[in-house]
């Protein structure tokens, strides 16, 4: 059957999303190539890290998006003031540099943590964070704030107009949940489990640190020994791959279950619900959306109560490599959007038979950011570049594009199903009055898509300002960005002043989220 | 994004650091703590430029493993003309890529060990301990740790080099029973961690009653922070040494410059400048003495310490006695 005709082309988000496979692909090989000797075997040790790998990042995924569904279906619900202030701040965890995370974590569930505190005054013995449930629960609050939203999104795309008339039919509750809510989750449920799932896969610090020992081995610690102490790039390639093939395979799966039909075109009108008015809902709503909050707010408490006496009197190289974050973050934010959003078209065109596979190929390239092992990406471009140009010259330029490849996925979730629906809805029309290519995407796009290009320019933002990315890899004293200066002040034992740029870096990447995901929805509900 | 590399690397080109027309160049790879503003890097940097006539370039890599990996990358021609911070446990796999190049500097070094080696030249050192709050009854031996209930936070050794450098404490001090110390040993690891960083982050949190550091570790409280709540326990099996080490590689087009940059390395100048900016005992006692506070340290009776080719014969199998011991 043939693809039905669209406004706009699909030809440059092909690209694209070619240019991002070949990137990942590429760099892979090319590890692959420089190896000496044969690539190492794969192991029995690699057979338990894969076990566990799957195992931790399962489990991860599955809690944080099973969570994240009462929490968003709370949110999506109710309107309170400071919403929109809460909303961001639970975005926090999102963001923070892995260490910093793990130790505001530790602050509080940890052994001498404040909850063991509590505990210890009634007798009890302290808590033990240690194991596969602290590896856990470390994912769950570093990704429930991003399933939370992605399906809070899910929620707010559904046109004004259905809820209006369910009040008007008396639908609510169960009924609701079933002719609304439902359908809405199966679209947006199986992306945000790929999402999560192939974030864990790839974790390496908060794995090992919170799992206890040796027993909580994942791939990507394995990649980090082929790599370093065993220089054995053909086992890190081997092993990369494997991360590669895990991710693209959830992904396939998640895709092909998640590409239901929309709700078809409304008037863009604000929402307001009718239903869940009951006391017990009210309570229930509450409760999920205290939890969430309490659960997420109190590490990151700990993160500010350990940052401010560190903050009075940061070096001044600290404020420094702040900057350059900042610049890093903005080139890393328009590369994203310049690939996002014709990619996320691209998708959205869909069809069946080959135009179907071919959208799937273009979610999927964008996907594969996630699982790539950003060693493997920052080592391949590192071999590639050298013939060319001095790679340390380039560190800056290097860590924007990996740290743009790392964003990618989260645009690519936030756009897609949005752009989806547009297309869905006023493609027809928009063929019908000769609106198409440029015009199509500036008039009838791109003011149904603000608020997703602006989360998703925001988001992409703030992950850039906080990811260490590869500039480890590459970076002389002059070009540190903020990540990177506050390891170097841990390893130099000043842990109060890593602290206070921790501090920094928080506030940098929230106001950096809340200005452009602001200028993004200036009309929308609060 | 060509246009925005372009920018990017103009802003990193117009930092501090540009380089000036014929002035010969040297470039020293090292570690990233070294290079950091806290670090040697920048004391080292001016010193030595006021006698060179010459710019030096340091570039920091992670830590010494990755340090070694990209001089393997980058092969025989590598940007760099010196590589500093590669400990004696993978001098064997360094000396083994023979890029390395005689470096025919000596000096009377004030190790506790014997030093010949003609491609590889220390400069500083240190002893690994375990770093405790003051007041804690610190266990006096492996074996006393393992019957403790004594928390500690460690480093993995796949991952880190102080976790490696364990891992040859325990095999130097016990030999074939080292497993058995290690299953010992597994009830008091607290967790395993990533790097240095994180191990020593959680032990100030108070996870842990005491990490692995250095014995140098309470100089830096002491002197820096004038807080002597910091010990280091005393071991009777001795300590297991880390010694760090600089070469100079084969390919460099600068081989005069560094030689003359090993030589400084080891010089009353750059010697006194790393106790109180690397944490570490010089390899060459300065002139001066060491730096005040150093005398309150803990002194091991005995130094352990295997010869870079025991310590690559042994990294195996002895990471697989550790991980079979700990995996259980």
């Amino acid at each position: 059957m043939a693809d039905r005709a669209q406004p706009v082309s699909g030809t440059p988000g092909l690209v694209a999303a070619f240019g991002v496979a070949a990137v990942i692909l590429g760099t892979l090989l090319t590890v692959a190539l420089r190896a000496e000797g044969g690539a190492g075997l794969f192991g029995p040790a690699d057979w338990s890290a894969l076990r566990f790998t799957l195992l931790q990042a399962s489990l991860s995924a599955l809690l944080s998006v099973g969570l994240a569904v009462p929490v968003a279906r709370a949110l999506a619900r109710r309107r309170f003031r400071g919403r929109a202030a809460l909303i961001g701040l639970m975005g926090a965890p999102f963001i923070l540099p892995v260490i910093v995370g793990v130790l505001g974590l530790v602050t509080v569930f940890g052994r001498g943590g404040w909850i063991s505190q509590i505990l210890g005054q009634f007798g009890l013995p302290p808590l033990s964070i240690y194991g596969l449930h602290g590896v856990v629960l470390a994912h769950v609050f570093f990704n429930l704030p991003l399933a939370t939203r992605l399906i809070l999104q899910g929620w707010q795309e559904v046109p004004g107009e259905r809820f209006r008339l369910a009040a008007q039919l008396g639908i609510e509750g169960w009924s609701m949940w079933r002719l609304i809510e439902l359908p809405m989750l199966m679209r947006v449920v199986p992306g945000a489990l790929a999402v999560v799932f192939a974030l864990c896969l790839t974790s390496f610090a908060v794995a090992l640190t919170l799992g206890g020992g040796p027993r909580a081995t994942t791939i990507e610690l394995a990649i980090y020994q082929a790599f370093t102490f065993d220089f054995d790039l053909g086992r890190a390639a081997l092993l990369s791959l494997v991360q590669l093939v895990l991710t693209g395979v959830t992904a396939w799966v998640a895709l092909r279950l998640g590409s239901g039909e929309g709700f078809g075109a409304g008037l863009d009108r604000a929402i307001r619900r009718w239903d869940g008015q009951g006391a017990l809902r009210r309570g229930l709503d509450a409760g999920w959306i205290g939890l969430a909050a309490l659960f997420l707010l109190l590490p990151l408490s700990a993160v500010v109560l350990a940052g401010l006496a560190g903050m009075i009197g940061l070096p001044g190289q600290v404020w420094r490599s702040a900057a350059i974050s900042l610049a890093v973050a903005g080139a890393s934010t328009v590369l994203v959007l310049i690939v996002a959003l014709p990619m996320a078209i691209a998708a959205a065109r869909g069809g069946r038979g080959r135009g179907g596979i071919l959208a799937r190929m273009v979610e999927l390239s964008g996907l594969l950011g996630l699982a790539a092992s950003p060693l493997v990406i920052g080592t391949g471009l590192f071999i590639l570049m050298r013939p060319l140009t001095d790679p340390i010259a380039m560190a800056l330029p290097v860590t924007a594009l990996v740290n743009a490849l790392m964003a990618l996925p989260f645009a690519l979730r936030i756009l897609g199903p949005r752009a989806r629906d547009v297309l869905a809805g006023e493609g027809r029309l928009g063929l019908s009055l000769g609106l198409t290519g440029g015009r199509f995407v500036r008039l009838v796009l791109w003011p149904r898509m603000r608020p997703q290009i602006g989360f998703a320019a925001g988001l992409t933002a703030a992950l850039s300002m906080g990811d260490l990315g590869v500039i480890a890899l590459f970076a002389d004293p002059d070009t540190a960005t903020l990540p990177l200066q506050i390891y170097r002040l841990m390893g130099a034992y000043r842990m109060e002043s890593a602290a206070g740029a921790a501090l920094l870096l928080l506030l940098l990447s929230l106001a950096l989220f809340y200005i452009i995901d602001r200028g993004g929805r200036y009309h929308a509900e609060a | 994004m060509k246009k925005i590399a372009i920018a990017l690397g103009c802003l990193g080109g117009a930092l501090p650091g540009a380089v000036i027309a014929d002035t010969p160049e040297l470039t020293v790879y090292t570690y990233d703590s070294f290079v950091s503003d806290w670090g040697p890097g920048p004391k080292i940097e001016a010193a030595f430029e006021e006698s060179c006539g010459c710019d030096l370039n340091l570039v920091g890599i992670e830590d010494g493993a990755a340090l070694l990996a990209r001089v393997r990358l980058e092969g025989a021609h590598s940007e760099a003309d010196v590589v500093l911070g590669i400990d004696t446990n993978l001098m064997a796999a360094a000396a083994e890529t023979g890029l390395f190049a005689p470096h025919e500097v000596s000096a009377e070094y004030d190790l506790p060990i014997a030093w010949e080696d003609a491609s590889f030249l220390p400069y500083d050192w240190g002893y690994f301990a375990f770093v405790h709050n003051e007041g804690f009854a610190a266990p006096g031996d492996f074996r006393a740790l393992a019957e403790s209930d004594t928390k500690i936070v460690i480093q993995d050794p796949r991952s880190s080099t102080p976790g490696l450098g364990l891992l040859y404490w325990v095999k130097s001090a016990y030999g074939d029973e080292a497993p058995a110390i290690w299953q010992g040993l597994s009830d008091n690891i607290v967790t395993v961690t990533k790097g240095w960083s994180e191990a020593y982050g959680l032990f100030l949190e108070g996870e842990a009653d005491m990490v692995l550091s250095y014995t140098t570790s309470p100089a830096y409280h002491l002197i820096a922070e004038e807080d002597a709540s910091k010990a280091a326990a005393l071991f009777d099996e001795g300590h297991y040494m880390q010694v760090e080490v600089a070469g100079m590689l084969k390919g460099s087009d600068q081989p005069d410059l560094a030689r003359q940059f090993l030589a400084f390395m080891v010089s009353d100048a750059a010697q006194s400048i790393l106790p109180t900016t690397n944490w570490m005992y010089p390899a060459v006692t300065p002139e001066a003495g060491l730096p005040k506070g150093f005398e309150t340290l803990t002194q091991p009776e005995k130094a352990l310490f295997y010869t870079a080719d025991e310590a690559e014969a042994l990294r195996k199998p002895a990471l697989d006695e550790w991980l079979t011991a700990l995996s259980r």
